[in-house]
């Protein structure tokens, strides 16, 4: 049943993989780099050494867009450098306000197939350690859920628990717990 | 060569060597309540004793205090001075209002090593109780008086004492970790395990020669087995996702642990030495998790979510449809099973107070035996007279120690940091 469940969901995230990879904000923004390239050698005079610079130039954008890719990761302008999700006390649904950040991370694993992610799950310092490692398996699994139905891999990404042993806050209050319930989304290298 | 009493043993390198050196903090223990009536008894200072270079008979009298069972009398100068093969005026020490006397002396032997010879008398019933004798060397001298406690307990209650057995328990110090082991009074206290991650859910093997425990160290749950003796350790369980909660069968070669690579957290059965596949026995949408077998094997006790909120159900250790064991509540979790197998101690939660519980599993009333605000992580003493357990006091972890009747509790303070997730191990030998 439960497996049955998966595979419908992972079916689901499959699709809209599919529909993902030819959005037209994609093709929109694939047609704009070929424009913003000729732009120069069209508006301006001293045209003929666009053929010549014109390959280097692509290289250079491949790279730079691979780098910025990578560095928006850290960016705090950028959505891809929020890794927390929060959740309300007792529940594990990530809530509609994480939306964009979960959708940006999964745009993110999508078009870097080499990405892996670790999604720490964590819950608030009360109750039995054992029972809250399980709860933060809880929220993990469900970042991790939403994450492949918006296109992200299997293989990229590991939802794992530090239950209430690693509290980004560590008084004994509802504001400090509502900061240790969390899924933090990490990439290779970051943990 | 003297005559030896006929129960003589021999106590010969009774202490783990372990390569880790002592932390340097030890738990100091202080009783904060005591049963009704303690047995008073005088346990007479050994002669000889003071050549050891530690006081055999004050350890012996602490850890008999420490039971809460025994009252220990202050003995006066006496002239001349008894050990085990003086005659015992009964009358005597009825006026000093001694229930039970223990008296003894201390040799050294032809090999360079100590032996201590002692006898235990009811006072009360005017009888002798029983004798014995211990070879140790000087670096075992409080092995060979929690010994001594052992014995002198057995005699006096009719059954075994704890005092030789040891603990494990996880100090926190910034953000070092260590899982440590010590005697069970706290002394003698060494690490196994340093980390920069938490370490959580250490648990003994039935013999006592291996711990399993749950590591942080690679960013995520892993279970590991410490074998003691050779100081090495190996992963059991590192499967994608979290892996966590061990417990031990009663055989010791297979561990129950919680894993999450298939969704969820569920529970599966693992060879103990990490051979073998993986076999799932729980299968729920739910939590299942802290898995616990009971003495004889025979059944799975563990905490699961699946009727709405955390309880205490039992399967069979085979798996197999569960039963739910826990009623009053809405949180019920950790369930340690007795010793015995007539018990549960678990933890309950009541009014924002996690308190550790007792179920009496023949007529299902339950106890509530303690009565601060953040008791956790319950583990029976192998005799099943006390349970040890981690709370909080004065925003610090400590350990804390309760008798199964919830009459006597003991505080293990410690000045090393915060202590938690205390395991008492088994009896040894």
């Amino acid at each position: 049943m439960r497996a049955t469940l998966i595979a419908t969901l992972s079916a689901a995230g499959f699709l809209i993989l599919a529909g993902c990879q030819t959005t037209p904000e994609d093709q929109q923004a694939a047609a704009a780099g070929v424009e913003d390239r000729s732009k120069p050698g069209a508006g301006k005079p001293g045209a003929q050494a666009q053929p010549v610079e014109r390959p280097k130039i692509a290289a250079v954008d491949v790279t730079s867009g691979r780098k910025d890719a990578a560095s928006a990761l850290k960016d705090p302008a950028s959505i891809l450098s929020k890794r927390n999700i929060y959740f309300e006390y007792d529940k594990f649904d990530v809530k509609e306000e994480y939306r964009p950040v979960v959708e940006a991370h999964a745009k993110y694993l999508r078009e870097n197939p080499n990405a892996r992610m670790l999604i720490q799950g964590s819950a608030d310092e009360r109750g039995s350690r054992e029972y809250n490692v399980a709860l933060g398996q809880r929220r993990s699994d469900n970042v991790k859920k939403v994450l492949m139905l918006l296109g992200a891999r299997e293989a990229q990404v590991e939802s794992v628990s530090l239950g209430e042993e690693k509290p980004a806050c560590s008084e004994h209050n509802e504001e400090c717990w509502a900061k240790n319930r969390r899924g933090e989304m990490l990439y290779s290298g970051e943990f | 060569m003297t005559f030896l009493p006929k129960e003589m043993r021999f106590l010969l390198g009774v202490v783990l060597c372990l390569a880790a050196a002592s932390a340097g903090a030890q738990l100091s223990i202080e009783i904060t309540g005591a049963g009704a009536q303690r047995t008073p008894i005088a346990v007479v200072p050994f002669t000889g004793e003071q050549g050891v270079g530690t006081s055999l008979t004050a350890i012996v009298r602490a850890d008999l205090e420490r039971s809460g069972l025994f009252r220990g009398l202050e003995v006066p100068a006496l002239s001349p001075h008894p050990n085990e093969n003086s005659p015992v005026s009964y009358g005597e020490w009825r006026s000093r209002l001694a229930d039970a006397l223990v008296v003894g002396s201390v040799a050294m032997s032809a090999d360079g090593r100590y032996e201590v010879r002692f006898r235990v008398y009811d006072i009360v019933k005017q009888a002798p109780l029983g004798a014995i004798a211990y070879l140790f060397t000087k670096d075992n001298a409080r092995a060979a008086a929690h010994r001594i406690a052992d014995f002198v307990y057995e005699k006096l209650t009719g059954e075994k004492g704890v005092f030789s057995t040891q603990i494990a328990y996880v100090v926190k110090r910034g953000t070092t970790y260590e899982l440590q082991i010590a005697d069970a009074d706290g002394e003698r206290s060494q690490y196994l395990l340093r980390a920069n991650e938490p370490i959580i859910s250490p648990v003994w093997s039935p013999e006592g020669r291996r711990i399993a425990y749950v590591s942080f160290e690679s960013k995520k749950p892993v279970v590991y087995v410490h074998h003691l003796s050779e100081n090495k350790r190996q992963v059991v369980a590192s499967f994608k996702g979290s892996n966590s909660a061990p417990a031990w069968s009663p055989d010791g070669k297979t561990i129950a642990v919680v894993l999450s690579v298939e969704g969820g957290s569920q529970i599966y059965l693992i060879n103990s030495d990490g051979s073998g596949p993986r076999r799932r026995i729980s299968n729920s949408p739910s939590i299942d998790t802290e898995p616990r077998y009971s003495t004889d094997g025979k059944w799975l006790y563990f905490t699961s979510d699946r009727g709405g909120s955390p309880q205490i159900y039992r399967m069979s250790a085979t798996g197999g449809e569960p039963q739910r064991v826990t009623f009053r509540g809405s949180y019920n979790v950790s369930p340690r099973p007795s010793p015995d197998g007539r018990v549960l101690a678990y933890v309950t939660r009541d009014g924002g107070k996690f308190q550790v519980a007792l179920l009496d599993l023949s007529n299902q009333q339950v106890q509530v035996i303690t009565d601060s605000d953040r008791d956790e992580s319950p583990s029976f003493a192998p005799n099943g007279r006390m349970i040890l357990l981690a709370t909080v006091r004065g925003g610090r972890g400590v350990l804390s120690a309760v008798s199964s009747d919830g009459r006597i509790r003991q505080n293990l303070p410690y000045s090393g940091g915060d202590v938690r997730e205390p395991a008492w191990g088994p009896f040894n030998e």
